[in-house]
Protein backbone atom coordinates (compact mmCIF):
# COMPACT_ATOMS: atom_id res chain seq x y z
CA UNK A 1 0.00 0.00 0.00
CA UNK A 2 1.43 3.29 -1.00
CA UNK A 3 -0.08 5.36 1.97
CA UNK A 4 2.17 3.59 4.21
CA UNK A 5 4.76 5.25 2.70
CA UNK A 6 3.29 8.95 3.71
CA UNK A 7 4.97 11.17 6.70
CA UNK A 8 4.14 10.14 9.81
CA UNK A 9 4.19 12.55 12.63
CA UNK A 10 7.50 13.16 14.01
CA UNK A 11 8.08 11.47 17.61
CA UNK A 12 6.81 13.94 20.45
CA UNK A 13 10.39 13.71 21.92
CA UNK A 14 12.05 16.20 18.57
CA UNK A 15 9.44 18.66 19.73
CA UNK A 16 10.08 22.14 21.00
CA UNK A 17 7.90 22.12 24.23
CA UNK A 18 5.16 25.42 23.40
CA UNK A 19 2.39 26.75 25.34
CA UNK A 20 0.15 25.16 22.76
CA UNK A 21 0.87 21.45 23.35
CA UNK A 22 1.49 22.14 27.24
CA UNK A 23 -2.03 23.72 27.83
CA UNK A 24 -3.50 20.59 25.46
CA UNK A 25 -1.75 17.59 27.84
CA UNK A 26 -2.86 19.55 31.35
CA UNK A 27 -6.31 19.69 29.98
CA UNK A 28 -6.29 15.94 29.96
CA UNK A 29 -4.52 15.67 32.79
CA UNK A 30 -6.73 17.93 35.09
CA UNK A 31 -9.68 15.97 33.52
CA UNK A 32 -8.32 12.77 34.99
CA UNK A 33 -7.59 14.66 38.10
CA UNK A 34 -10.87 16.33 38.75
CA UNK A 35 -12.59 12.62 37.67
CA UNK A 36 -10.32 10.90 40.84
CA UNK A 37 -12.15 14.23 42.79
CA UNK A 38 -15.22 13.05 42.16
CA UNK A 39 -14.18 10.28 44.56
CA UNK A 40 -14.44 12.89 47.56
CA UNK A 41 -17.68 14.29 46.32
CA UNK A 42 -19.14 10.84 46.95
CA UNK A 43 -17.58 10.02 49.92
CA UNK A 44 -19.03 13.79 51.29
CA UNK A 45 -22.45 13.43 50.40
CA UNK A 46 -22.41 9.64 51.40
CA UNK A 47 -20.87 10.31 54.81
CA UNK A 48 -23.50 13.72 54.85
CA UNK A 49 -26.46 11.09 54.61
CA UNK A 50 -24.92 8.59 57.10
CA UNK A 51 -24.82 10.41 60.04
CA UNK A 52 -22.36 13.01 61.98
CA UNK A 53 -19.77 10.36 62.73
CA UNK A 54 -19.10 9.13 59.04
CA UNK A 55 -19.35 13.09 58.72
CA UNK A 56 -16.66 13.81 61.14
CA UNK A 57 -14.11 11.23 59.33
CA UNK A 58 -14.33 12.58 56.29
CA UNK A 59 -14.03 16.30 57.77
CA UNK A 60 -10.77 15.38 59.51
CA UNK A 61 -9.51 13.91 56.11
CA UNK A 62 -9.82 17.09 54.17
CA UNK A 63 -8.51 19.08 57.46
CA UNK A 64 -5.45 16.75 57.25
CA UNK A 65 -2.33 17.82 55.29
CA UNK A 66 -2.72 15.22 52.22
CA UNK A 67 -6.71 16.30 52.21
CA UNK A 68 -5.50 20.00 52.09
CA UNK A 69 -3.24 19.47 49.45
CA UNK A 70 -5.38 17.14 47.31
CA UNK A 71 -8.08 19.76 47.64
CA UNK A 72 -5.78 22.68 46.93
CA UNK A 73 -4.34 20.76 43.38
CA UNK A 74 -8.53 20.03 42.54
CA UNK A 75 -9.15 23.29 43.07
CA UNK A 76 -6.58 24.46 40.49
CA UNK A 77 -7.25 21.56 38.30
CA UNK A 78 -11.44 22.55 38.63
CA UNK A 79 -10.07 26.42 37.26
CA UNK A 80 -8.24 25.42 35.17
CA UNK A 81 -9.93 22.52 33.45
CA UNK A 82 -13.24 25.35 33.29
CA UNK A 83 -11.17 28.22 31.89
CA UNK A 84 -9.37 25.92 28.49
CA UNK A 85 -12.54 24.59 28.70
CA UNK A 86 -14.49 28.19 27.93
CA UNK A 87 -11.66 28.50 25.49
CA UNK A 88 -11.99 24.87 23.47
CA UNK A 89 -15.93 25.46 23.40
CA UNK A 90 -14.79 29.03 21.40
CA UNK A 91 -12.93 26.80 18.89
CA UNK A 92 -15.72 24.68 18.48
CA UNK A 93 -17.56 27.68 17.38
CA UNK A 94 -14.65 28.49 14.98
CA UNK A 95 -13.53 31.50 16.80
CA UNK A 96 -9.81 32.09 18.48
CA UNK A 97 -7.72 29.66 15.69
CA UNK A 98 -5.21 32.31 14.76
CA UNK A 99 -1.93 31.31 16.28
CA UNK A 100 -1.16 35.22 17.85
CA UNK A 101 -5.10 34.71 19.39
CA UNK A 102 -4.30 31.00 21.00
CA UNK A 103 -0.90 31.77 22.65
CA UNK A 104 -2.98 35.11 23.98
CA UNK A 105 -6.13 32.75 25.20
CA UNK A 106 -3.92 30.35 26.36
CA UNK A 107 -1.77 32.82 28.90
CA UNK A 108 -5.42 34.49 30.01
CA UNK A 109 -6.04 30.85 30.93
CA UNK A 110 -3.15 30.20 32.77
CA UNK A 111 -3.49 33.53 34.67
CA UNK A 112 -7.20 33.29 35.14
CA UNK A 113 -6.86 29.95 36.77
CA UNK A 114 -4.01 31.14 39.37
CA UNK A 115 -6.17 34.08 40.05
CA UNK A 116 -9.54 31.99 40.49
CA UNK A 117 -7.45 29.28 42.46
CA UNK A 118 -6.22 31.91 44.71
CA UNK A 119 -9.61 33.68 45.51
CA UNK A 120 -10.84 30.43 46.58
CA UNK A 121 -8.40 30.05 48.91
CA UNK A 122 -8.53 33.57 50.34
CA UNK A 123 -12.01 32.58 51.08
CA UNK A 124 -10.81 29.69 52.81
CA UNK A 125 -8.50 31.65 54.98
CA UNK A 126 -10.41 34.43 55.89
CA UNK A 127 -13.07 32.29 57.47
CA UNK A 128 -10.40 30.13 59.44
CA UNK A 129 -9.68 26.78 60.02
CA UNK A 130 -11.79 23.87 58.88
CA UNK B 1 -6.10 -3.20 -11.57
CA UNK B 2 -9.27 -2.50 -10.23
CA UNK B 3 -10.82 0.61 -9.65
CA UNK B 4 -10.70 0.71 -5.91
CA UNK B 5 -7.03 -0.01 -5.65
CA UNK B 6 -6.95 3.86 -7.22
CA UNK B 7 -8.90 5.24 -4.59
CA UNK B 8 -7.89 6.64 -1.45
CA UNK B 9 -9.11 5.25 2.10
CA UNK B 10 -11.19 8.52 2.04
CA UNK B 11 -12.48 8.27 -1.36
CA UNK B 12 -13.77 4.81 -0.49
CA UNK B 13 -15.38 5.61 2.95
CA UNK B 14 -17.23 8.56 1.65
CA UNK B 15 -20.85 8.29 1.53
CA UNK B 16 -21.09 5.40 3.98
CA UNK B 17 -21.73 6.99 6.74
CA UNK B 18 -20.29 6.82 10.41
CA UNK B 19 -18.68 3.54 11.31
CA UNK B 20 -19.64 4.11 14.81
CA UNK B 21 -22.08 6.85 16.57
CA UNK B 22 -20.82 9.89 14.72
CA UNK B 23 -21.07 13.13 16.18
CA UNK B 24 -22.86 12.16 19.48
CA UNK B 25 -20.24 11.57 21.78
CA UNK B 26 -19.15 14.79 20.82
CA UNK B 27 -22.32 17.03 21.25
CA UNK B 28 -22.92 15.31 24.53
CA UNK B 29 -19.33 15.81 25.84
CA UNK B 30 -20.22 19.88 24.89
CA UNK B 31 -23.56 20.14 25.87
CA UNK B 32 -22.71 18.86 29.72
CA UNK B 33 -19.96 21.23 29.48
CA UNK B 34 -21.71 24.22 29.15
CA UNK B 35 -23.71 22.64 31.55
CA UNK B 36 -20.81 22.39 34.14
CA UNK B 37 -19.88 26.11 33.42
CA UNK B 38 -22.62 27.44 35.91
CA UNK B 39 -22.97 24.25 38.55
CA UNK B 40 -19.47 24.13 38.85
CA UNK B 41 -19.08 28.21 39.99
CA UNK B 42 -22.07 27.10 41.99
CA UNK B 43 -20.63 24.18 43.09
CA UNK B 44 -17.71 26.20 44.68
CA UNK B 45 -19.83 28.21 46.16
CA UNK B 46 -21.84 25.82 48.01
CA UNK B 47 -18.88 24.37 49.10
CA UNK B 48 -17.51 27.07 51.01
CA UNK B 49 -20.84 27.54 52.94
CA UNK B 50 -20.20 23.78 53.36
CA UNK B 51 -16.90 23.87 54.51
CA UNK B 52 -16.81 25.58 57.74
CA UNK B 53 -20.56 24.48 59.04
CA UNK B 54 -21.18 21.90 61.61
CA UNK B 55 -22.93 18.41 60.52
CA UNK B 56 -26.63 19.88 61.53
CA UNK B 57 -25.83 23.00 59.30
CA UNK B 58 -23.93 21.10 56.48
CA UNK B 59 -27.17 18.86 56.14
CA UNK B 60 -29.50 22.02 56.48
CA UNK B 61 -27.73 23.54 53.32
CA UNK B 62 -28.15 20.03 51.05
CA UNK B 63 -31.46 19.85 52.46
CA UNK B 64 -32.70 23.35 50.88
CA UNK B 65 -34.91 22.73 48.10
CA UNK B 66 -32.94 24.65 45.41
CA UNK B 67 -29.37 23.04 46.20
CA UNK B 68 -30.79 19.71 46.64
CA UNK B 69 -31.95 20.25 42.87
CA UNK B 70 -28.78 21.63 41.62
CA UNK B 71 -26.48 18.95 43.42
CA UNK B 72 -28.40 16.25 41.25
CA UNK B 73 -27.84 18.13 38.14
CA UNK B 74 -24.23 18.84 39.07
CA UNK B 75 -23.92 15.31 39.85
CA UNK B 76 -25.08 13.79 36.69
CA UNK B 77 -23.44 16.20 34.75
CA UNK B 78 -20.35 15.63 36.32
CA UNK B 79 -20.51 11.80 36.10
CA UNK B 80 -21.37 12.19 32.50
CA UNK B 81 -18.71 14.52 31.42
CA UNK B 82 -16.06 12.51 32.92
CA UNK B 83 -17.41 9.45 31.62
CA UNK B 84 -16.97 10.89 27.48
CA UNK B 85 -13.99 12.16 28.47
CA UNK B 86 -12.06 9.93 30.12
CA UNK B 87 -13.49 6.71 27.31
CA UNK B 88 -11.41 9.22 24.69
CA UNK B 89 -8.55 9.21 27.01
CA UNK B 90 -8.98 5.39 27.24
CA UNK B 91 -9.54 5.09 23.18
CA UNK B 92 -6.59 7.21 22.61
CA UNK B 93 -3.46 5.60 24.86
CA UNK B 94 -4.61 2.04 26.17
CA UNK B 95 -3.44 0.14 22.44
CA UNK B 96 -4.03 -3.77 24.28
CA UNK B 97 -7.54 -4.20 23.57
CA UNK B 98 -8.88 -6.60 26.21
CA UNK B 99 -6.95 -3.89 29.09
CA UNK B 100 -9.44 -1.55 26.63
CA UNK B 101 -12.38 -2.93 27.10
CA UNK B 102 -11.78 -3.48 30.47
CA UNK B 103 -11.24 -0.27 31.47
CA UNK B 104 -14.07 1.49 29.31
CA UNK B 105 -16.38 -0.96 31.19
CA UNK B 106 -14.07 -0.27 34.90
CA UNK B 107 -15.18 3.89 34.13
CA UNK B 108 -18.76 3.18 32.69
CA UNK B 109 -19.57 1.23 36.14
CA UNK B 110 -17.71 3.30 37.88
CA UNK B 111 -19.09 6.87 36.92
CA UNK B 112 -22.68 5.00 36.88
CA UNK B 113 -22.44 3.57 40.41
CA UNK B 114 -20.72 7.18 41.58
CA UNK B 115 -23.88 8.94 40.12
CA UNK B 116 -26.34 6.44 41.35
CA UNK B 117 -24.85 6.83 45.08
CA UNK B 118 -24.54 10.47 45.42
CA UNK B 119 -28.27 10.92 43.89
CA UNK B 120 -29.61 8.66 46.58
CA UNK B 121 -27.34 10.39 49.80
CA UNK B 122 -29.23 13.63 48.16
CA UNK B 123 -32.57 12.32 48.08
CA UNK B 124 -32.18 10.62 51.41
CA UNK B 125 -31.01 14.42 52.66
CA UNK B 126 -33.78 16.30 51.11
CA UNK B 127 -36.52 14.29 51.85
CA UNK B 128 -35.35 13.34 55.58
Amino acid sequence: MAQTARPLSPHLGVYRWQITMTLSILHRATGIALAVGTLIVIAALLALAAGPESYAKVQGFCASPIGLFLLFGWTWSLCYHLCNGIRHLAWDAGWGFEIPRTYATGWTVVIASVVLTALVWACVLMRGAP
Amino acid sequence: MSTADLQTPLKRARGLGSAKSGVHHWIVQRVTAVALIPLCLWLVYLVLAVMHADYAHARALVHAPVNALLLIAFVLAVFWHAQLGLQVVIEDYVHTRWLEIISQLAIKFFCVLGAVACVLAIVKIALA
